[in-house]
């Protein structure tokens, strides 16, 4: 069996003969077996996917199935589902099962979409290299010896290695899109608040958005048809009504900022600066206008999100705490010791350092010159954003400043590693929606991607315009 | 009190934490309700699993709207909730949501009765919303501390009082008054015993005159409001002592003992939490408009003050009877319905302050459980007033009889008893020349100056018209026939 590009492929097969929903969802349990070395899955529900698959195989051969019938999805490990465990890749979440499921796979189920099982991640999302997880590193299909990118790495590597056709993730400052670029496929980060948080663990709550990893531009424009939308459980999620993404139009006479300084920063590896230069050269000669701007604040962003996203991470992350579910440690004695040893033993190295800095920021004496300082800076990223986007359609900077770099390259070095989400993080400050494109390959032989960013809700106009560069 | 004493006067702030009555808790679905078998009222929000989030209820801030119009507060515009960062075994989420720098009322007053009866003002910092922790239940397992998360998430109002009170009669009065507040609007059921109703006394002394406040003293865990002013009087009383004999007084909190009526310290506000507030990013922040703010006024019930008034300026009350009747909500529902029926207020008053709150004590019931109806009650006074029965007659038959049979008429009752009374002033003439023609000495004695005689006479008539003789008519015919 060839793998599937599409949702669309997938049915044109089932309703062609070519094989059935069964043989689909077993060509991927195969997948997932064979190349379990990149540990993309923490866990695979086998039975369960292949019960399900009858089932929708009979709604489909009945005409009764929905919109999303032959689409098999991986699910982070943030995203709760009733009935099954989710750990955040965190050993604090040991043996935990979700009482309910989140707005998101609840939607996802009742389009038909079959869930394979949960994927592997940065525990509590927190990381860029899929490294600082509680069961190990997620491996890059293109090359092992290089990590998947992070936060959202098995979701990038499991659609990127055919073991699901689209697979969800969460983005707080890039973990959607930077996996996607290192990865070689679609990743798309929503506008904040176009898709409900209800169910997914949380990170940095004012950042954190669902989106998901596919293939096609299509798939990913149906699925967010299907996960958007205002939700009574969140009431952050945006009571906007949502658009028909998936029916394209056609966008001519774009205007494209390119953010000037994202192409001179140091760190930026001379063969992607050079496919996105020739990208330019290419949508110009499309008829589009592609403009350099000045975006001041490129240096303040990394260290505007960590300051922010560590101060909602330091209370969100207090919940887990030994006390109603999860990990407690068998050291424990009394009240004070159940905390700080369950929580000592169960947080990793970097979910705990991000506390105590979100702690520090937050504290008194300190939170005018941490938190406060970086609200106000937010606000401004935040302006000069939405100027930016009152002259120009889009904003187009490379996804990642490199290629997917090889493991322990940066682990040893948490600033270099926070570096990062340089071009990410913007999208996230700002709330707007950004999408990465597997457009190019390096000569090192693995893929990369460029980022388009819109304005606040208009994912419509984001994929359609991504759907003519992909072509 | 001693020389020494009255050199120092304190200076007494409160925080009041009220417990709402709403359907549901603050931030979820949760029924909200008290008593209930312990955690069965927590969903996974409750219990703060992993990827829960708050969506607030609305109810809540109308209920705070009302307690703001009710104290003449300033209602803000743009509500923002906030995050208070604490470990605690009862609060699940690590925090508790609750208004920090945008509380949704600021400002206003609650008018109380000062040591000697006079109105003052105490002027309210703020009203915020926020939400209650668990119960941490410490007695009832000789090992393990029991954990009830039924009350987390309960919606509260903490409200704040300027430091304008001086002793603990007006502690003593200023929490009264708040209390038949959040009964009268229906938002609170004010149950100090329960902790529905919660106080904690910010407490300090400086000498009379100075302007520097002195160290203040929290103390905690008062639960009633009669204990609130004797721990502050202990408090006030032990502050002194240690100022005295030179020692100093230190920024801590106290725990009041009831048993034997003094603080202890708690913890020193050395060791206090760092509570790391930030904005709540998981909440929007809700938006209160003028009109929201003029559609909750249209629904507000009378408030106490206003009825207080009426009573006294337009009822010519009392004031011990106007204020007793306002001190309840539900009597003073029961008195606003029963002049609804009648124009004899100072009647509907004394029936009221009477029989009927004679009978309630009695049996030690609410005036929920009472059985007649204010329009029966009504009907009664109207029988008196027209001269019908007499008021004894009302008070001693028809009102046990109507106690037994709520349903039926007080006139009826008069009738079937034959209760109704003479005033036919032929009839009368007729008892009365009867009477005076029985006793021609008695006459003489009256005429002579022996007034006393007019029982005699009077009892004559009474038992030769078997009691239905109207007493003030007969006495009135009885005089002009004695006196010519």
């Amino acid at each position: 069996m060839k793998a599937p590009r599409s949702l669309k492929e997938v049915r044109s097969s089932l309703t062609a003969g070519d094989y059935n929903l069964i043989d689909l969802v077993r060509f991927y349990l195969d997948n997932i077996e064979q190349k379990s070395d990149l540990n993309a899955f923490l866990e695979v529900w086998k039975d369960e996917v292949l019960e399900q698959a009858e089932q929708v195989q009979s709604k489909i051969d009945a005409g009764t199935a929905g919109r999303l019938a032959g689409m098999v999805v991986g699910l982070k490990d943030n995203i709760v589902y009733k009935g099954h465990k989710v750990s955040a890749s965190s050993k604090i979440l040991e043996g935990f099962e979700s009482l309910y499921s989140s707005t998101v796979t609840e939607r996802l189920e009742a389009e038909d979409a079959l869930f394979i099982g949960r994927l592997n991640c940065d525990e509590f999302a927190m990381g860029s290299s899929n490294e600082n997880s509680a069961f190990g590193p997620v491996k890059n299909p293109h090359n092992p010896a290089c990590v998947s990118g992070g936060s959202s790495g098995g979701s990038a590597t499991a659609v990127a290695a055919d073991m699901c056709l689209v697979s969800f993730g969460s983005d707080t400052g890039g973990s959607i899109r930077q996996p996607a670029s290192f990865c070689g496929v679609v990743g798309l980060k929503p506008t904040y608040g176009r898709v409900s948080r209800h169910g997914l663990i949380a990170y940095a709550s004012s950042m954190d958005q669902i989106g998901p990893f596919t293939h096609s531009v299509e798939d990913a424009a149906l699925v967010l048809e299907v996960i958007a939308g205002k939700d009574n459980f969140d009431n952050t999620a945006s009571t906007k009504v949502i658009d028909d993404y998936a029916s394209f139009t056609p966008i001519s006479n774009a205007r494209i900022a390119v953010i000037e300084e994202s192409l001179n920063s140091d760190g930026l590896d001379s063969e992607v600066k050079t496919a996105i230069n020739t990208q330019i050269e290419k949508l110009r000669a499309d008829g589009h206008t592609v403009e350099m701007v000045s975006f001041p604040y490129l240096d303040e962003l990394v260290p505007c999100y960590n300051v922010l996203s560590n101060a909602e991470a330091s209370s969100n992350l207090s919940r887990f705490d030994g006390m109603r579910y999860g990990y407690r440690s068998e050291n424990a004695v009394d009240v004070p010791t159940t905390y700080s040893k369950s929580r000592t033993e169960g947080f990793g190295k970097e979910v705990k350092r991000r506390i105590m800095l979100g702690t520090f920021v937050l504290s008194t004496g300190y939170y005018d010159a941490y938190y406060s300082k970086a609200q106000k800076v937010r606000r401004l990223i935040q302006e000069k954003t939405d100027e930016i986007l009152q002259d120009f359609d889009f904003i187009l900077t490379p996804t990642s400043p490199h290629t997917a770099f090889k493991f322990g390259e940066n682990s040893h070095d948490p600033v270099a590693m926070y570096l990062e989400d340089i071009y990410t993080v913007q999208a996230n400050l700002a709330g707007i929606p950004g999408v990465s494109l597997p457009l190019y390959t390096h000569s090192n032989g693995m893929p990369f991607g460029l980022q388009l960013m819109a304005n606040k809700f208009e994912e419509k106009k984001l994929l359609s315009f991504s759907k003519q560069i992909v072509g | 009190m001693s020389k020494e004493h009255e050199k120092y006067e304190a200076v007494i702030g409160l925080e009041i934490h009220a417990q709402m009555l709403t359907r549901s808790k603050a931030y979820s679905s949760d029924k909200n309700e008290y008593g209930a078998i312990p955690n069965t009222q927590v969903s996974p929000v409750t219990l703060a699993h992993p990827g829960t989030l708050p969506v607030f209820n609305r109810q809540l801030l109308d209920f705070a709207i009302k307690l703001g119009i009710a104290c003449d507060c300033d209602i803000r515009e743009v509500n923002e909730f906030a995050r208070k960062n604490y470990f605690y075994g009862d609060l699940p989420k690590g925090y508790q949501i609750t208004q920090d720098t945008t509380p949704i009322c600021t400002g206003g007053k609650i008018v109380i009765e000062d040591i000697d009866g006079n109105p003052k003002e105490i002027a309210l910092t703020r009203i915020h919303m926020e939400e209650d922790s668990g119960k941490s239940i410490h007695d009832q397992d000789p090992f393990n501390t029991l954990i009830d998360l039924n009350r987390a998430g309960v919606p509260l109002l903490e409200i704040v009082s300027e430091p304008d009170m001086i002793n603990g009669t007006e502690a003593y009065n200023y929490l009264s008054e708040v209390r038949k507040l959040v009964r009268y609007l229906d938002i609170c059921d004010g149950n100090m015993e329960e902790g529905s109703l919660r106080c904690d006394a910010n407490i300090s002394i400086k000498l009379k005159g100075d302007k520097k406040l002195g160290t203040k003293v929290e103390v905690k865990n008062m639960n009633s409001i009669r204990n609130v002013q004797r721990a502050i009087e202990y408090e006030i009383a032990r502050q002194i002592e240690c100022t005295e004999s030179g020692e100093e007084i230190v920024h801590e909190t106290r725990s009041f003992d009831a048993a034997n009526g003094t603080t202890f310290s708690m913890r020193s506000k050395e060791d206090a939490n760092d509570y790391r507030f930030f904005p709540e990013p998981d909440l929007q922040p809700v938006i209160i408009r003028e009109n929201d703010i003029a559609s909750i006024r249209k629904t507000m019930p009378k408030l106490p003050a206003e009825l207080l008034d009426k009573y006294l300026n337009e009822l010519g009350l009392s004031e011990y009877d106007a204020k007793i009747i306002v001190d309840s909500k539900s009597i003073a529902l029961y008195f606003e319905e029963l002049i609804s029926h009648t124009k004899n207020y100072k009647g509907a008053a004394n029936w009221l302050m009477g029989p009927v709150k004679g009978y309630l004590n009695e049996l030690g019931i609410h005036i929920s459980e009472f059985p007649i109806s204010a329009q029966k009650i009504a009907e009664l006074i109207a029988l008196v007033d027209d001269d019908k029965v007499s008021n004894s007659v009302a008070n001693q038959k028809i009102y046990p009889l109507l106690l037994k049979n709520p349903d039926k008429s007080p006139l009826d009752i008069a009738q079937e008893n034959n209760w109704i009374q003479e005033s036919n002033t032929a009839a009368l003439g007729e008892f009365i020349s009867a009477a005076i023609g029985k006793y021609p000495d008695k006459v003489e004695e009256y005429r002579n100056g022996k007034k006393g005689l007019m029982g005699l006479f009077m009892g004559e008539v009474m038992k030769l018209s078997k009691g239905k003789a109207d007493p003030k008519l007969t006495s009135q015919l009885l005089r002009k026939e004695l006196e010519g």
